[in-house]
């Protein structure tokens, strides 16, 4: 089962995975599925909207995009973990197997947030990063809550 | 999953011989409903660990089998170290040690109930909980290392809690082999701000009642008495074991081919255990169990501070600590002789039967508490080890229900006010930072915890002792 959100061009979804989360992000580029993807992540976490009050460089590799995939997400997982933050925007490059993003948010409040789960790792469960048939870009996998 | 894929070896034991590259047979501990319940990437996941080099007699699923990564949620598996055997990162998971840790009240049901609601505010405010969430203890670099070689033994020298704890504790509150060394910086940054934390998802700690006896002799030696009142925390190793988990899933997966190793699935990443990666992985791992043992020390400490405010005659003693996530260098009998295998334990619980030498004295007549954690609103029990343990799964248990709706789904059947209201009517308190948390960990999208521990007593694996009920449930 999925749930969608966004337009036929770009969006995130959750899928069904039975212990934890699948996230996706799907877009017109592999930058955008990533940063969907990223947009997905956050919403595992908080229902509640995330302002862009301070920008956090990442950058990541990976011999081939799906390890990338899961490379980025971790990558904003202990971004999160060690800065106590969420993030609400992403901007994302990647130059052959290396990736540069910007990821902006805010100190994360507990009592506004409301975070249900906090991500442990984005797993290879379900990875997949591929251009679909309709020529738009899908990344996704599980992560571990 | 259809039960006809399976070989019926008694109402309790499911084989799947050996076919396509698989070195043992695989075996699943469950009632012909729990296998129809059982998710069909079981028998994928079940079958892929028995075909990993150096498996010794079988790869094992436990009655709450479930889709894990690589290996089941439920799975066991040894592997000889002198016969090419690997280690697994994702045979352990992410969260290192993760477990469960009970303690004794002495307090009766009637002492906790006017006091009910102030005692789950108290516990709320003193144990951190959820994401965000941050303890009061910030370790220095070398106090980091020396909790990470220390583990629970580190905590009490520290002053959180008593000595008398760590013969409770498996280990003796310290895993042994644990190198500091190969764990990340990231990994320690990532545990800065946690120490003394519960965590989220399906993290607790409950105030719990022993509702029912099934082995009073047992239960006496335990220490549990029906209508008294015990705490559970089920928490592991925090964000340092999830950076550990992640980090040495990807290099042993990058590395397998080089070691000769093709993964039929990436996450069942794995090394030989003799070689380089493999003995960062075991040790970095050995860490991750220090610090979770060291982290459930420090919040058994704060809870009993707690308590004591309110019932300052009550002690707390540790019944025991068990962890479900792990790989241990043990020695075990296999066809007459004994050999040293590591045992990988992904979501099942070490379960030693009488005798055993790595028993406390006290416990050592009657085997080893094996603590199985319900959901929130729903029955936990305490097994013991049993002495045909060893030859079913390596002395090895389930550790609890599994679940039986995503968190998705049951977002989508239950809100969390809903869930707590119906809770609190039954007479069970709830907090959480959370109403979403509170719904995807709703009763209801948990399996039944009761016909699991059933077919783990049936099957041989562990004896039920008690069953214990929730009054308080604090979660992330």
């Amino acid at each position: 089962m999925r749930s969608t959100v966004g337009s036929p061009a770009a969006g995130w979804c959750h899928f069904t995975h039975g212990a934890d989360i699948g996230v996706c992000g799907f877009g017109p580029t592999r930058e955008s599925a990533f940063e969907q993807g990223a947009t997905a992540l956050m919403a595992a976490i908080t229902d509640e909207p995330v302002a862009q009050q301070e920008r956090v460089r990442i950058s990541c590799e990976a011999p081939d995009d799906e390890l990338l995939f899961v490379e980025w997400l971790n990558a904003l997982i202990f971004e999160m973990a060690t800065r106590h933050m969420l993030f609400g925007a992403f901007s994302v490059t990647i130059r052959g197997h290396r990736l540069e993003a910007e990821a902006s948010g805010e100190r994360i409040d507990p009592a506004r947030h409301r975070p249900a789960v906090e991500v442990k790792g984005a797993t290879y469960t379900a990875l997949k990063v591929t251009r679909q048939p309709d020529g738009l870009w899908l990344a996704q996998c599980v992560v571990d809550v | 999953m259809d039960p006809a894929l399976l070989q019926r070896h008694g109402d309790f034991e499911w084989h799947i011989a050996p076919i396509g590259g698989m070195h043992v047979p695989a075996i699943i501990y469950a009632d012909e409903a729990l296998i129809r319940d059982i998710d069909d990437k079981v028998y994928e996941q079940v079958t892929n660990v028995a075909r990993l080099p150096g498996i010794v007699k079988a790869s094992y699923a436990m009655p709450d089998a479930h889709w894990g990564y690589g290996f089941p949620i439920g799975g066991v598996a040894a592997f000889d170290p002198d016969a090419g055997g690997i280690v697994s990162a994702g045979g352990v998971g992410f969260d290192i040690s993760c477990g469960v840790r009970t303690m004794l009240t002495g307090l009766k049901r009637e002492d906790i109930e006017p006091k009910k609601e102030e005692l789950a505010e108290a516990l709320y405010a003193s144990v951190p909980v959820g994401m965000g969430s941050t303890g009061q203890i910030r370790l220095s670099p070398d106090e980091m290392d020396a909790m990470l070689d220390g583990g629970a033994q580190w905590a009490v020298e520290r002053g959180y809690g008593d000595a008398s704890d760590l013969e409770r504790v498996e280990e003796r509150g310290r895993m042994a082999g644990a190198r500091p060394d190969f764990v990340s910086d990231k990994a320690k940054s990532r545990q800065r701000d946690e120490m003394g934390t519960l965590g989220s998802g399906n993290h607790y700690l409950e105030v719990q009642v022993v509702a029912e006896l099934f082995d009073p002799q047992t239960a006496a030696a335990f220490g549990l008495n029906e209508g008294e009142v015990v705490v559970s925390i089920h928490c592991g190793s925090r964000g340092l074991g999830h950076q550990i988990g992640t980090e040495y899933l990807r290099d042993m997966a990058l590395a397998a081919a080089e070691h000769g190793i093709t993964l039929p699935d990436r996450e069942l990443a794995c090394a030989p255990i003799a070689s380089d990666i493999g003995q960062r992985y075991l040790g970095a791992m050995r860490a991750g169990i220090n610090c979770a043992l060291a982290n459930r020390q420090i919040i058994g400490h704060l809870t009993r501070e707690v308590f004591a405010r309110f019932f300052p005659q009550a002690r707390l003693d540790l019944l025991f600590d068990v962890s479900h996530n792990t790989c241990k260098l043990e020695e075990h009998v296999v066809d007459g002789q004994p050999r040293r295998l590591y045992v990988h334990r992904k979501g099942a619980t070490r379960a030693y039967g009488p005798g055993h030498p790595d028993l406390p004295a006290a416990l050592r007549p009657v085997g080893q508490p094996v603590l199985i954690g319900g959901s929130m609103g729903t029955s936990s029990y305490v097994l013991v080890g049993t002495p045909e343990s060893e030859a079913r799964a390596f002395s090895s248990a389930c550790h609890g229900a599994g679940r039986s709706l995503s968190r998705h789904a049951a977002v989508k059947r239950w809100r969390g006010q809903q869930i707590a209201e119906e809770l609190a009517q039954r007479g069970i308190i709830v907090r959480s930072p959370s109403w979403r948390g509170i719904a995807e960990e709703a009763p209801g999208a948990y399996k039944d915890s009761e016909a699991v521990v059933n077919a783990a007593d049936r099957a041989a694996l562990a004896r039920k002792v008690a069953r214990l009920d929730p009054m308080v449930c604090i979660k992330g």
